[in-house]
């Protein structure tokens, strides 16, 4: 979205000329946060002719009383000249491009970026870099984003008064209800019940930040036993009594190794060729995968039915909370914010809330269903985040500006990427291993103009209202294009996101098309 | 009207299934053909209508403070619950909604009152919209080897069958009524499909009288007409859609099916597809899932693998595969029955034919694939369906299994269907309304006897007068699978089949995807088609400006782009949802109710646009019973999917042409 602001002016009249050799063209001059479009006349030929911003190496922009020439010289050593109707256009169009191009997906840095969207919104939030070098806690990046009223020393008490020092953070602010979404890990009360005012202070700051009056939900996705029996371990939850305020839900979600589990069941249960119809439901059901979508969308849904329709400040937090407390916050996103369901929005989204929020990619996906290997710290955690979103977009197919395509591909780059997107399991260890600089982005990667049509949903139209989806499981469906990917024929799905293709593109043609006078 | 006890009850509340703590309160009133409800809500009134067709069961509970429930199932699955005041209020509206739902005269259906204010003429072509022997013809009949035959002039060979039929040419009459008299309810062998390509074709019968040793010398000599029919193979098929057992006894009962040893070059196959009193309780079971308040996964897939529907959905698939391989590929006929031959008979050629033939898998010719195989060949549709009071044991969801059977195609082949899953649920819905005359009594001839097409009106007619609410956008005509058959993964991919919430619970609106593609993909296409033909209609204009060299023309053309965005946000907005219950028992979330349904229009919409004058039918809009905002859209549905609407009222840009 960000790269939206960056667009002066998204269209004018302009004449390409492209070489001594090729005829010039003459048409709609786009500009999109990656690309350049010309789409021409009806008169000359139908094809669009598209340059990805980021192969522009210069820029060079002249005026001349009602029009103007913008010259663009490729990375591929291409020169292009575009003739523009409008002197104000043509400024408009060279300093749109001027920032585009710029725009390295490596400088997403998703916290101070997401930063200036809460800043925008609301005064009650800061930015801190207390974890500057990583000390204070090796999970998060250096930026995290708390209360103003909160210093950074609170901030490193609260942090080790919780496990791995993920103290309470802000995750989303939803500016309609001005409440937030907050994610952490357990507190270390222990078999002691031990107190941490710091953190107390922290979560009460957050509802004097919010609207007055405003209560607090702590979202544990643990069961109330497991809670309880993790202070034998040291860990625990929130006391009633010492967070005024906050009141405590659990909806237990699977993690860790069932999880891991009901992956390779579904998976071999998809492969197995041999059953007949009836052993294909009980399996479908004693996998428990669709189980668990269900659960994970419930509890999402809770979280921000508590914002959105309670004013409620929304605490998520299980044991670690980088596995189904990311699950929860990242999709309660999507349900309410419509940015986080277009493209770089939703980019961002995986960015912010699994990749810097330190979901652990290295330990998770190091080994995918088919693995002989005793699964340790393995869980398909991401995987499950994706076949929710794949849930709300047939919910809601309009809603989502991105297809099936791009689920698919983080699933498999999650997994094993050429990029260097998903290495490492923390921002401190990429920081360690220089991935920024010895790696390309998958964000970049997926950016490239190749395959775009498997990428975006053409039927994309921005909803502003939250997508509350429906949880029964009636409504819920295993995820064919994933797990019967390789099983199924494609030829029938691919036809058919063709043909909507198709019919969407031929409206926009002649949408764009207009008659001009050829005299 | 003598069997309503009381017209009009008021205070009534309408209990909204999915959240039992709402409940709109209004009058409930019974006329002749519907019950309906009108909420007291002064700025909408909504009305909600059930005709007496649908009704399935009627069930008074247990008597509570608030007043005395009354359920009522619908046979299109819709489930509605009022709670009326006063206990014998109560009791009159359940005695007199007994009598009105099960009818005992054909006079008393929907239908013989059922006015669309369409002429005598327009009535008689709407009968003559779909045309069997036209069907035939199409197929390449009658030809060298299959010739009509006048046997059964009058019925006078079998009188479940039609009067005309395609047999081969060498099967003479007297073979013809000898078979007949070999085969159960004397339905003999008699052709359902012509595969042009190949000539191979595909018969149907009924089960033969063969006991444990009987034989009759027309019937082997009949099977081996058909054989002979076909030049290119040296042998038939004979499939018993029936579970071997089941077949097996019938063989006690001097009934059976046919010994290879006595008919020359068949190859015996059974089949094995339940029996409609299976059907019946596995449907039954089906709809208890579907009715459980909140289910957990678990029990949702328990419940459903526990009722076996969608292993009977695959069985009928699997047979309906068999033949079609068996005919496209290894170029042989098959002759297909079961018991009587009228209800898996009809499923599996009607699929077969389905997989076969792209003709029927657009919308005319499925019309047509069901008034041959189904209505022409005497399925029982008022005993299977109960459109009168007749045997319970007798109902079963026959047709419905084979709807499903398409529906679980269409979603495997989006681009080869021409019609879209709401013309599905439109047919479905009509079998159970009897508000056109074509599902009537259970064969040609008890309809010729009673008059149907003087009398009422063809479904068929006022389909496919709004045919364009049923388009599938992706349907692909020039398509590769459209050539010809449909392939099917030879692997038994049971995962493929999967459940039909657009159908067991279409009227549980929050539970369906709450934006629709299809309609959707239509607006965007007719938008498309109009802004072409505007863009022509300029052109043309601009052509004569510049022939007339008017030296200071201008076009000024607006910008169109946007009206994409805004020509749609209308019907985005009314995806507008409000959440459901996620919160489990936890009291402190008021629970909800699953918002919105979208525009969609499930059924009802369409056939309202029949009769503006007559209440009735504008109303059935209703249903969305449990669904609150939709007060804001007319009843009178008409107009269909709102999205389309917006699709049309975008400014028209006639007016963009200025010249100076």
């Amino acid at each position: 979205m960000e790269f939206s602001e960056l667009i002066r002016t998204d269209r004018a009249q302009a004449e390409l000329r492209r070489g001594p050799e090729a005829a010039p063209l003459r048409g709609t001059l786009c500009v999109t946060g990656h690309h350049l479009l010309l789409s021409p006349g009806p008169q000359s030929t139908p094809d669009l002719w598209l340059l990805l911003l980021r192969s522009v190496d210069s820029i060079e922009k002249r005026v001349a009383g009602d029009s103007g020439t913008i010259t663009l010289r490729c990375k591929d050593l291409r020169v292009l000249q575009l003739d523009i109707e409008g002197a104000e256009a043509t400024l408009d169009i060279a300093r749109s491009v001027e920032g585009l191009r710029l725009g390295d997906a490596w400088h997403f840095h998703p916290p101070e970026r997401y930063y200036k969207r809460v800043a925008r919104e609301t005064n009650a939030w800061r930015l801190s870099e207390v974890n500057e070098d990583f000390s204070l806690c090796p999970s998060y990046p250096r930026a995290v984003i708390v209360p103003r009223a909160v210093d950074d020393d609170a901030l490193s008490r609260s942090a080790r008064f919780r496990q791995g020092g993920r103290f309470p953070v802000l995750s989303y602010h939803h500016a309609p209800s001005g409440t937030v979404l907050l994610r952490a890990s357990q507190p270390l009360s222990g078999p002691q019940k031990r107190r941490c005012v710091e953190d107390e202070e922290l979560l009460r700051a957050v509802l004097a930040g919010a609207r007055p009056g405003a209560r607090g939900i702590i979202v544990d996705t643990r069961s109330s036993h497991a809670a309880k029996q993790a202070r034998m371990t040291g860990g625990g939850t929130e006391a009633k009594a010492v967070y005024p305020g906050w009141k405590r839900l659990h909806r237990p979600l699977e993690r860790g190794r069932p999880l891991q589990e009901s992956f390779v069941c579904l998976v071999e249960a998809c492969g197995d060729k041999e059953q007949s119809m009836d052993r294909w439901l009980s399996r479908l059901q004693g996998c428990r995968w669709l189980a668990h979508v269900k659960e994970a969308l419930s509890t999402a849904c809770l979280a921000a039915q508590g914002m959105e329709r309670e004013g409620a400040c929304i605490l998520v937090h299980g044991a670690e909370g980088m596995d189904s407390t990311l699950l929860v916050t990242s999709l309660a996103q999507l349900i309410l914010d419509p940015l986080s369901r277009t493209m770089t929005g939703f980019q961002e989204l995986v960015e912010r809330e699994w990749i810097q929020a330190g979901h652990p990619f290295q330990l998770r996906c190091a080994h995918s269903a088919f693995s002989h290997a005793r699964p340790k710290h393995e869980a398909p955690t991401f995987l499950l985040f994706l076949d929710c979103v794949w849930q709300l977009g047939r919910q809601f197919p309009l809603s989502l500006e991105f297809g099936e395509g791009l689920l698919l591909a983080l699933f498999e780059h999650a997994y094993a990427s050429p990029f260097g997107t998903f290495l490492c399991n923390s921002e401190k260890e990429r920081c360690l291993c220089e991935v920024r600089t010895r790696t390309h982005s998958l964000w970049s990667g997926l950016n490239q103009p190749k395959e775009q049509r498997k990428l975006w949903n053409p039927l994309y139209v921005l909803n502003p209202l939250a997508i509350w989806p429906s949880v029964e499981p009636q409504s819920l469906r295993l995820w064919q294009g994933l797990f019967l990917r390789w099983t199924r024929p494609p030829e029938p799905a691919e036809e058919a996101w063709e043909k909507v293709w198709q019919i969407v593109t031929e409206s926009q043609k002649t949408e764009g098309s207009q008659p001009t006078v050829s005299a | 009207m003598e069997h309503i006890r009381t017209p009009k009850v008021e205070n009534v509340r309408l209990v909204d299934r999915v959240s039992s703590k709402k409940a709109a309160l209004g009058t409930l009133y019974l006329t002749a053909t519907h019950v309906i409800f009108v909420e007291n809500a002064p700025d909408t009134r909504k009305e909600t209508w059930i005709l007496h067709s649908q009704i399935s069961t009627i069930e008074k509970q247990a008597t509570t403070a608030t007043g005395c429930p009354l359920l009522i199932r619908c046979k299109n699955f819709q489930i509605i619950q009022f709670i009326i005041p006063q206990e014998r209020d109560c009791h009159d509206v359940y005695i007199s909604l007994i009598r009105l739902a099960r009818p005992v005269k054909y006079e008393e259906l929907y239908c013989f009152s059922f006015n669309p204010k369409l002429d005598k003429e327009e009535r008689e072509q709407g009968w003559m919209l779909i045309d069997l022997s036209e069907e035939y013809k199409r197929m390449g009949l009658p030809n060298n080897y299959w010739q009509l035959s006048d046997v059964n002039r009058d019925y006078r060979v079998c009188d479940s069958y039609p009067t005309e039929l395609y047999v081969p040419k060498s099967a003479t009459a007297h073979i013809i009524v000898g078979s007949s008299k070999f085969r159960s309810r004397r339905r003999f062998p008699a052709l359902s499909y012509y595969y042009k390509d190949n000539h191979a074709s595909i018969c149907r019968s009924s089960q033969p009288l063969s006991g444990f040793s009987a034989r009759c010398l027309e019937d082997e000599q009949m099977l081996q007409a058909i054989r002979k029919a076909n030049p290119g193979s040296d042998f038939i098929y004979v499939v018993d859609t029936r579970p071997k057992l089941n077949a097996m006894a019938n063989r006690a009962a001097g009934k059976g099916y046919e010994n290879e040893d006595n008919y020359s070059n068949i190859k015996f196959q059974f089949i094995g597809i339940e029996n409609i009193h299976v059907m019946r309780n596995s449907l039954q079971k089906m709809l208890e899932v579907c009715e459980l308040k909140s289910p957990s996964m678990s029990d949702f897939l328990w419940g459903l693998e526990n009722s076996g529907w969608l292993r009977h959905i695959k069985a009928i698939m699997d047979a309906g595969i068999f033949i079609a391989k068996a005919i496209s590929e290894e170029g042989a006929s098959v002759l297909v029955h079961c018991s009587d031959g009228w209800d898996r008979t009809a499923q599996v050629c009607s699929v077969a034919s389905l997989l076969l033939d792209p003709h029927y898998r657009t919308l005319k010719g499925f019309m047509v694939l069901v008034e041959k195989d189904w209505i022409s060949f005497g399925h029982k549709f008022n005993h299977r369906y109960g459109n009168l009071d007749g045997d319970p044991k007798e109902i079963s969801p026959v047709i419905d299994q084979f709807i499903e059977c398409v529906w679980q195609l269409m979603e495997q082949f989006p681009c080869a269907f021409e019609f879209s899953e709401r013309f599905l649920i439109h047919i479905q819905h009509h079998i159970y309304s009897c508000q056109f005359g074509n599902f009537l009594c259970n064969s040609q001839k008890e309809r010729q006897e009673l008059k149907i097409q003087e009398r009422t009106y063809s479904l068929w007619a006022h389909l496919w007068k709004n045919r364009a609410d049923y388009l599938n956008p992706l349907f692909r005509a020039d398509h590769s699978q459209m050539q010809g058959t449909l392939h099917l993964p030879t692997a038994p991919c049971n995962f493929m089949y999967k459940f039909w919430s657009g159908m067991y619970n279409r009227f549980e609106k929050g539970m369906q995807p709450r934006q629709s593609v299809t309609d959707y993909l239509m607006a965007v296409k007719e938008e498309t088609q109009q802004l072409e033909e505007e863009l022509e209609a300029l052109e043309e204009r601009l052509e004569k400006i510049q022939k007339v060299q008017l030296n200071h023309t201008k076009v000024k053309s607006k910008q169109s782009e946007p009206s994409k965005q805004s020509g749609f946000s209308t019907s985005d907005n009314s995806t507008a949802n409000t959440p459901q219950d996620y919160s489990g028992n936890m009291k402190s979330f008021p629970s909800r109710s699953p918002s919105q349904g979208d525009e969609d229009s499930a059924l009802i919409l369409t056939q309202d646009n029949l009769k503006s004058s007559d209440p009735d039918l504008s109303a059935n809009s209703d249903q969305e019973s449990g669904v609150e905002d939709l007060s804001c859209r007319s009843p009178s549905g008409g107009e269909c999917a709102p999205s389309e609407d917006s699709g049309k009222d975008r400014d028209s840009d006639e007016a963009v042409f200025l010249t100076a």
